[in-house]
């Protein structure tokens, strides 16, 4: 059962992650995001990490994904002019992705046979592990985020006002 | 679970100088937002260079108990006080050529100020960290400060330009060192560098070697780019450009400073145990940083450029000196940082004056300014290495660490590019000196104070490293010992 749930929503991360890129209208690619980003969440949740399901799904999926909207809303993004691809992009992009994708499969595969190999719900991560590990080991890095947070409404603020005085 | 959460004093204690960054961040605003909005607004780089002097006291008071803090997440060695201090002084110089610069483009906020107390944040934890989560925090709040000020002056289509592709390449960079690390994280079950090094270095346990490798080269790649190492280089010189000359000092000394800071510390503590399939890369991408940033900057003709790739080239040497892997090597390192930020923070002092940076804006500067083209000679020189200036002593300390590891042939082709380096740190010389004036050339308005300060303190360091390089050894020697 674990394992066609894998498949299936595997599948569909997949096969939402490429229409995101070939999608011609920014809509349609944001509507393919929130695909991937909902069957990640089903992933995580297979593995038994419900926290970071549930995190995946109203951080990523609700409220990113509707700044994402909003904003293509607001800037009226129609659909992509086609071309302006240059020939080495055009001759090269396709064989090297494969190469790439090859090359990846292939250590997978290297790593198959000597890692161990997770099961299904086998993470034990609810809140109460994540917080404490959050407070105790991941004290600093925790709480160092805060000035990151703290750039990002500074450097929203320099770069969105009208003009400088 | 009976462990105790609360760090101790001392873990605190060297933690303080980013939480010292962190309070006058916040100051320099509280401070601005006291005043009138569009009347005068004195006194924010005076609370700026206040925090930047108390949190270099609390470097050194946190250097003289070297250990680690918060669960091993930190690591205050030498090595990371000597980056501090370094990073410290380098905040101080963007902050006094900026006020002046800013000022008179009525653009002076309590946002820039901020902005750089907050990026020096990111980078001395990165020359502190000893976990790659921290390394990667660390990079991100340098990273997301840097782009906000390379974008600062938005009124400027140039600067927007430049802000955005910083942006994109850097984010894009960023992705690779993460997934880096979480391959890392993946192979040996671990982020914290000392546990990796004790993984990768027991036969037993060692996971496989291809995919560390290919791990080792996401990050190495993720790294190059902030010190902008071929083939990661081509943001640098629009960057520098394109953002207002006092942030391009400062994106040129400190964010690649503290880039180079982890490098060393990630790859000679973690990845030490295989450093004989990471060195090989390592000494290509040094050798191809130098040719190209060399050779490209025989083309520009504008100044900011011009030192935009003499940045690139200059990465490249520290590349040797880190190829060159031995403690000689990361005293090097230390040695041309310093020389490096001083010099370039100078030079990049004097262009901050001018509102052109075209080569022919320089023509005849001797006869309007002498004292300002003296003091740009003085950088040039020790750019190109000239005895007397910090740059000879700095050149000369990589390449002994160089002929010591026995690449001799890195050695002699980093030698022959800096011979083809003097040739454009010469033209501007040239264009100072033995052209004209243009017709008309504008008055120019005597620097302000805090500038003549960082120009004159610059030619001071640079050309006192130059005759007394020994003080400066002394202390980089005594740095280059990574607690591990």
């Amino acid at each position: 059962m674990d394992l066609i749930l894998f498949i299936l929503f595997a599948t569909i991360a997949v096969v939402c992650g490429i229409s995101l890129v070939v999608q011609k209208h920014p809509i349609g690619s944001a509507l393919s995001l929130i695909g991937v980003m909902g069957s990640l969440a089903v992933l995580y949740l297979l593995l038994g990490a419900e926290f970071i399901a549930a995190v995946q799904l109203i951080v990523y999926a609700g409220a990113i994904m509707v700044l994402f909207v909003f904003v293509i809303m607001l800037l009226n993004a129609g659909e992509e002019a086609p071309g302006g691809k240059s020939w080495p992009s055009r001759l090269l992009g396709v064989p090297l992705l494969t190469v790439f994708l090859g090359l990846l499969a292939y250590l997978m595969q290297l790593m198959a046979p000597s890692m161990g190999m997770v099961t299904f719900g086998s993470f034990n991560t609810g809140a109460k592990e994540l917080g404490r590990s959050l407070f105790n080991n991941y004290l600093l890095p925790f709480e160092v985020t805060s000035v990151l947070v703290l750039i990002a409404i500074l450097g929203a603020i320099v770069l969105a006002r009208k003009e400088i005085d | 679970m009976g462990t105790n959460v609360m760090p101790s004093g001392e873990e605190l204690l060297r933690f303080l100088p980013e939480m010292i960054l962190a309070i006058f961040a916040v100051l320099v605003m509280l401070w601005e937002s006291r005043h009138d909005e569009h009347g005068e607004r004195p006194g924010m780089p005076a609370f700026a260079l206040i925090g930047l002097g108390l949190a270099a006291a609390a470097s050194i008071v946190a250097g003289a108990a070297p250990g680690y803090a918060f669960r091993n997440m930190l690591v205050v060695d030498s090595f990371a006080t000597f980056f501090r201090l370094l990073l410290m002084g380098i905040g101080a110089m963007a902050v006094m050529t900026a006020s002046p610069f800013l000022r008179a483009r009525k653009a002076e906020g309590g946002e820039y100020y901020s902005l750089i107390l907050l990026s020096l944040i990111g980078q001395s934890l990165m020359a502190a960290s000893n976990e790659l989560i921290m390394v990667f925090i660390g990079i991100e709040i340098s990273s997301i400060s840097s782009y906000v000020l390379a974008g600062y002056l938005k009124d400027d289509k140039r600067v927007n330009e430049s802000a955005l592709k910083y942006f994109l390449l850097g984010s894009f960079a960023t992705g690779f060192l993460l997934y880096g690390v979480s391959w890392i994280y993946g192979l040996t079950g671990s982020t914290n560098l000392n546990e990796i090094a004790s993984i990768l270095g027991n036969a037993d346990i060692a996971p496989d070697a291809v995919l560390t490798g290919a791990a080792t080269a996401l990050i190495l790649a993720g790294l190059c780019f902030k010190v902008s190492a071929f083939p990661f280089q081509s943001w640098a010189p629009d960057v520098y450009q394109g953002a207002a000359t006092p942030v391009g000092a400062f994106l040129s000394a400190a964010p690649k400073a503290a880039a180079f800071a982890t490098l060393l510390r990630v790859f000679l503590t973690a990845f030490d145990p295989m450093a004989d399939r990471w060195l090989p890369l390592l000494i290509v991408v040094a050798l191809l940083t130098m040719v190209i940033g060399n050779l490209a900057a025989l083309w520009q003709t504008d100044v900011k450029r011009i030192l935009g790739y003499s940045s690139i080239a200059n990465a490249g040497y520290v590349l040797v000196a880190v190829a060159a892997h031995s403690t000689l090597g990361i005293s090097a390192v230390l040695f041309y940082l310093a020389a490096y930020s001083v010099m370039n923070f100078g030079a990049f002092a004097v262009v901050s004056l001018r509102e052109e940076t075209e080569l022919k804006d320089f023509e005849g500067l001797a006869k309007r300014q002498p004292a300002t083209a003296a003091l740009m000679t003085v950088f040039m020189a020790s750019l190109i290495g000239l005895p007397m200036t910090a740059g000879f002593f700095g050149k000369f300390y990589i390449f002994q660490s160089a002929i010591d590891a026995e690449l001799y042939w890195l050695a002699g082709l980093g030698l022959l590019t800096s011979a083809v380096a003097a040739f454009y740190y010469l033209r501007v010389i040239a264009a100072m000196y033995m052209k004209p004036s243009p017709e008309g050339a504008p008055e120019m308005a005597v620097p302000a104070a805090s500038q003549q300060a960082v120009m004159f303190v610059a030619a001071a360091l640079t050309i006192g490293f130059g005759i007394f390089p020994g003080w400066l050894l002394d202390w980089a020697t005594r740095s280059s010992g990574l607690l591990r």
